[in-house]
């Protein structure tokens, strides 16, 4: 079990209703994490539409959470 | 506007388009003597930077020319009234800060690698912006317009793909919304 402080921006932020949040979770990797979270809050983006960032560095979808991280989930941006 | 920034400005976590950045900071540019004393600009030096006001783009582009540079590009991108068919009233852009910051910063070095120029500076806005206002702005020196052309686009391009930046658009019948294009 790893705990972690999630980061949600733009859409994300919407559909949670929170900009951060602390969770537990036993997820094998990333991509399960953001499959857990998506389906407690309706996160309107499939995995595959979305990077991942842990600590501040974009990371890969396979690694293992890790306990005491921060992990960010970026949808598609739109600066410029 | 100036008011809300104000007071905004007074309550760190009451700016969420700051999102993921521990302790603000205002925006520095490179002043002279900085240029005097880094001839070689150091490696720390800040290429990319979020603004969270309107930045001046003269002092940008002065800090950019010396005796080396023949050609200088620059990009300025605007908040225009329209995107698609709808009538744009005003927009927020939003950034995860710190990532932000150093991917932006990647994309400038790559600009320096790929490209052969002097030096190259983005600057991009968060928070509240009117329309007619600058959102963006990249500038590049080079001895030779091609490549000062070249990395310019370069810039803009990656910075648009990649740099984690949102824009949130509010619309005349008063509805609002993010912009997510499918990669």
């Amino acid at each position: 079990m790893a705990r972690m402080t999630i980061l949600y921006f733009a859409a994300l932020r919407d559909a949670s209703g929170v900009a951060c949040e602390v969770v537990d979770s036993a997820a094998p990797d990333l991509r399960a994490l953001y499959n857990e979270l998506q389906a407690r809050h309706a996160l309107p983006f499939p995995a595959r539409q979305l990077r991942v960032a842990v600590d501040g560095d974009f990371a890969a979808w396979d690694e293992a959470p890790r306990d005491g991280t921060e992990v960010a989930f970026i949808p598609p941006v739109s600066g410029g | 506007m100036v008011d809300a920034l104000l007071a905004s400005t007074a309550l760190p976590n009451a700016r969420p388009w700051m999102a993921g950045r521990d302790d603000p900071k205002p925006v520095m540019f490179r002043q002279g003597w900085q240029k005097e004393k880094f001839p070689n600009q150091s490696p720390q030096m800040k290429r990319f930077t979020l603004a969270d006001t309107p930045f001046d783009t003269t002092t940008l582009r002065a800090n950019l020319l010396d005796e080396r540079v023949g050609g200088y590009a620059s990009f300025e991108g605007w908040v225009r009234n329209h995107n698609a068919d709808r009538i744009v009233h005003g927009l927020r852009y939003e950034a995860y800060a710190a990532l932000a910051e150093s991917e932006g910063e990647k994309v400038l070095d790559e600009a320096l690698e790929k490209f052969d120029i002097i030096d190259a500076r983005c600057v991009h806005r968060v928070g509240d912006l009117a329309i007619g206002e600058l959102a963006v702005w990249v500038g590049v020196s080079a001895a030779h317009r091609d490549a000062a052309f070249a990395a310019c686009r370069y810039v803009i391009d990656e910075v648009k793909a990649r740099v984690p930046i949102w824009k949130h658009e509010r619309y005349r019948e008063g509805d609002a919304g993010w912009l997510h294009p499918e990669p």
